[in-house]
C-alpha cells in the first residue's frame, strides 16, 4: 500500500484542468466510501444512544451503555474471543514462518510458483473450507477414523468438533496463507548480504538468524499477525458451524442481537466497542504494511 | 551464498518435508470434499462406500440451487464491474496525482480489507433499515462493491506504479488530451491488472457470506443457500458435490488471475 504514498509526484502547482480530472477520478470512489462505509459506521455509533424497539418509538438515552457495562458475561466473552483470535494469529505465524523462510532462502527460482501453490486454497469457498473441517473433526470424521484405525483411541472422540479447539484449528486453516504472504515479502526484501557480513564476523547461523533475519522480518510478522487478529475478532460464521456452545465468540452475540434478540442498539454498541478497541491495531497494521512495501 | 553451518542437503530436506506437509494440510480438506462428492452414501462418514455420479446428476435438478447460482452470478458480475471501475479511478487518482487528504483516504479505503465482517454487515443493515431501503440483491451488491473496491484499487495501483509515466506524456505530446490518453494508452496498458481486479472481486463476491448474511433479505445467493443447507444432514452430499465443483472452478480462476497479475508486473 505504501507504494501509493511513496510515489514521487513532481511538485508542481495543479492547473484547473488537473483539479477537474482529479475531482472526476476521486469523486465517485470517495463518495461510495462516505455513503456506504463511513456513514453506516457513523449511524451505527449514533444508534448506541437509542432505546426502544425497531419501528416503535425511539428515544435518546445512555441505557444501552449501562446495560453493556453491567453485563459481565459480555465482557468475559469479548476477552475469550480476544484470546481465541490471539492464539489463532500466533499459531498462523508459527506455522507459516518456516514456510516463508524455506521459500525465500531454500526454494530458489521456484519460490513464486510454490508460494502460489499454498495461496490457492485460500481463494476457494470460505464456507466450504469450514465444512471440510466438520468432516475431518466430526465423530465419524477423518481424524477419528484414523485414530481408531491406528489404535490410538478405543472409541471415537466426540469432543473434536464443537469446541474452542475446533474453532481455532479451522480459523488457522482459513487464515494461515494470509500470514505467509507478508512474512515472505519481508524476508524477500531483506538484504541477504547482511547474513554474509554476519558470518564473516564469526556469527554462527542461529545467531545471525536471531539478530539479523528475525528482527528484519518483524514488520512482516506484525502485518501477518494483525491481518488475522483484526478480522477474526468479530468472526461469527466459523464458531456457528464448528464451535458449538463452548466455541461461541463475541461476533456470534453481535449477530444474535440483530437476528434473534432484535436488540439493535446493544448490537451496535458491541460492534462499536470492538471497532474502537481495534482502531489502534488497525493504525499499527497500516504502519507495518507501509514498512513492508 | 548463505553460509548455513548445517550441511546444505540436510537443511534443504527438512524444509522441503515441512513444506510438503504444509501443502498437504492446505489441500487435504479440499480433496476430502471432492472425494465425498463421488461417495455413494447419504452420510458423509468414513469408511467410503463406493463410487457414484448420482449427486452430480441430482444437482442439476435442484431449482433453488439454480436460482441461487443465477443470483450470485448477477451480483458477482455487476458488483465486480463497479468495484473495478471505482478501484481503477481511485488508483489513477492516488498514483498520478498529489492531493491533500491522500493518506487519510488510503487509510479509510484500507479499512474494509481487514475490519470484521460482522461490523460492516450490521452497520450497512442499520442504514438501509433507517432509510427504508428494502434488503435485496441490490443491497448485497453494494456491500460487495465496498468489500472489493479497495482490493481492486491495490491491484490496479501496483500496475500503474509499475510503468513509466513517460508513455502517457509521449501520447499527450503527440496531441492526445488527458482522457484520450487514459482511454487509448493507460487503460489498455493496465488491461491485465483490470482483468485481475475484476476476477478477484468476482471470486470474492461469489463466496462472500459474512456481510451478505445481513444484507440479503429473503433472496438467496449461493453461499446463503449453502449455509441454509448445512443445517440438514440429508442435504450434505449435495452441498459437498457443489463444493467440489466450486473448489475446482475457483482454483482455475485463481490460476488465471495469478497469470494475469504476473503479466501485469
Amino acid at each position: 500500500m505504501a507504494t501509493l504514498t511513496a510515489q514521487s509526484v513532481p511538485e508542481t502547482k495543479a492547473t484547473p484542468a488537473e483539479k477537474r480530472r482529479l475531482l472526476l477520478l476521486m469523486g465517485p470512489p470517495v463518495l461510495a466510501l462516505l455513503l456506504f462505509f463511513l456513514l453506516p459506521l457513523g449511524v451505527m455509533a449514533l444508534y448506541t444512544f437509542q432505546t426502544g424497539t425497531l419501528g416503535g418509538e425511539m428515544s435518546w438515552s445512555l441505557e444501552t451503555y449501562g446495560r453493556f457495562w453491567e453485563n459481565t458475561a459480555l465482557h468475559r466473552l469479548l476477552w475469550r474471543s480476544t484470546v481465541v483470535s490471539f492464539q489463532t494469529s500466533l499459531l498462523c505465524i508459527l506455522l507459516s514462518y518456516p514456510i516463508a523462510y524455506y521459500l525465500v532462502f531454500r526454494a530458489g527460482d521456484r519460490r513464486m510458483t510454490l508460494l502460489t501453490l499454498i495461496i490457492i486454497p485460500a481463494w476457494t469457498s470460505y464456507l466450504l473450507r469450514i465444512l471440510a473441517w466438520k468432516l475431518i473433526l466430526g465423530t465419524e470424521g477423518l481424524l477419528n477414523t484414523f485414530l481408531l484405525w491406528a489404535g490410538w483411541v478405543d472409541e471415537p472422540s466426540p469432543i473434536l468438533l464443537f469446541s474452542k479447539t475446533a474453532v481455532i484449528v479451522t480459523l488457522v486453516y482459513v487464515w494461515v496463507p494470509f500470514v505467509a504472504l507478508p512474512i515472505f515479502a519481508a524476508l524477500e526484501r531483506m538484504d541477504k548480504r547482511l547474513l554474509e557480513a554476519a558470518a564473516d564476523l564469526g556469527s554462527p547461523p542461529w545467531y545471525s538468524f536471531l539478530r539479523v533475519t528475525l528482527p528484519l522480518s518483524m514488520p512482516g510478522v506484525l502485518a501477518g499477525f494483525l491481518s488475522v487478529f483484526i478480522p477474526t475478532l468479530g468472526e461469527y460464521v466459523t464458531p456457528l458451524l464448528v464451535g458449538g456452545v463452548n466455541g461461541i465468540m463475541y461476533g456470534n452475540l453481535i449477530q444474535d442481537q440483530f437476528v434473534r434478540a432484535l436488540n439493535w442498539p446493544l448490537g451496535s454498541l458491541m460492534s462499536l466497542v470492538m471497532l474502537v478497541a481495534l482502531l489502534p491495531l488497525f493504525l499499527l497494521f497500516r504502519k507495518s504494511d507501509q514498512v513492508l512495501q | 551464498m548463505i553460509n548455513s553451518g548445517v550441511p546444505r542437503k540436510f537443511s534443504l530436506s527438512v524444509g522441503a518435508v515441512y513444506f510438503a506437509l504444509f501443502t498437504l494440510f492446505m489441500y487435504l480438506p479440499i480433496a476430502l470434499l471432492v472425494i465425498f462428492s463421488f461417495n455413494d452414501s447419504p452420510t458423509l462418514t468414513f469408511p467410503l462406500s463406493g463410487f457414484t455420479l448420482k449427486w452430480y446428476q441430482e444437482l442439476w435438478k435442484n431449482q433453488e440451487l439454480v436460482t441461487a447460482v443465477t443470483n450470485s452470478l448477477l451480483v458477482g458480475i455487476l458488483s465486480s464491474l463497479v468495484a473495478t471501475a471505482l478501484g481503477t479511478m481511485a488508483a489513477l487518482g492516488v498514483i498520478r496525482f498529489e492531493f491533500p487528504g491522500k493518506t487519510l483516504f488510503l487509510s479509510v479505503a484500507a479499512m474494509p480489507l481487514v475490519i470484521p465482517a460482522v461490523v460492516m454487515g450490521v452497520a450497512m443493515l442499520i442504514v438501509f433499515a433507517r432509510v427504508g431501503v428494502p434488503l435485496t440483491l441490490w443491497t448485497v451488491g453494494i456491500g460487495h462493491v465496498i468489500i472489493n473496491a479497495p482490493y481492486a484499487m491495490l491491484i490496479v495501483a501496483a500496475r500503474l506504479a509499475g510503468f513509466e509515466e513517460h508513455v502517457e506524456e509521449a501520447a499527450m505530446d503527440l496531441g492526445a488530451d488527458y482522457w484520450a490518453t487514459l482511454w487509448r494508452v493507460t487503460l489498455p496498458m493496465s488491461a491485465p491488472a483490470l482483468a485481475a481486479a475484476f476476477l478477484s472481486s468476482f471470486t470474492t463476491s461469489l463466496d462472500e457470506f459474512a456481510v451478505t448474511f445481513f444484507l440479503v433479505g429473503s433472496d438467496t445467493t449461493l453461499p446463503v443457500y449453502l449455509y441454509s443447507q448445512l443445517r440438514f444432514p440429508s442435504r450434505l452430499p449435495l452441498v459437498v458435490t457443489l463444493a467440489a465443483i466450486m473448489m475446482v472452478l475457483s482454483v482455475f480462476i485463481v490460476i488465471v488471475v495469478e497469470k494475469l497479475r504476473r503479466m501485469a508486473s
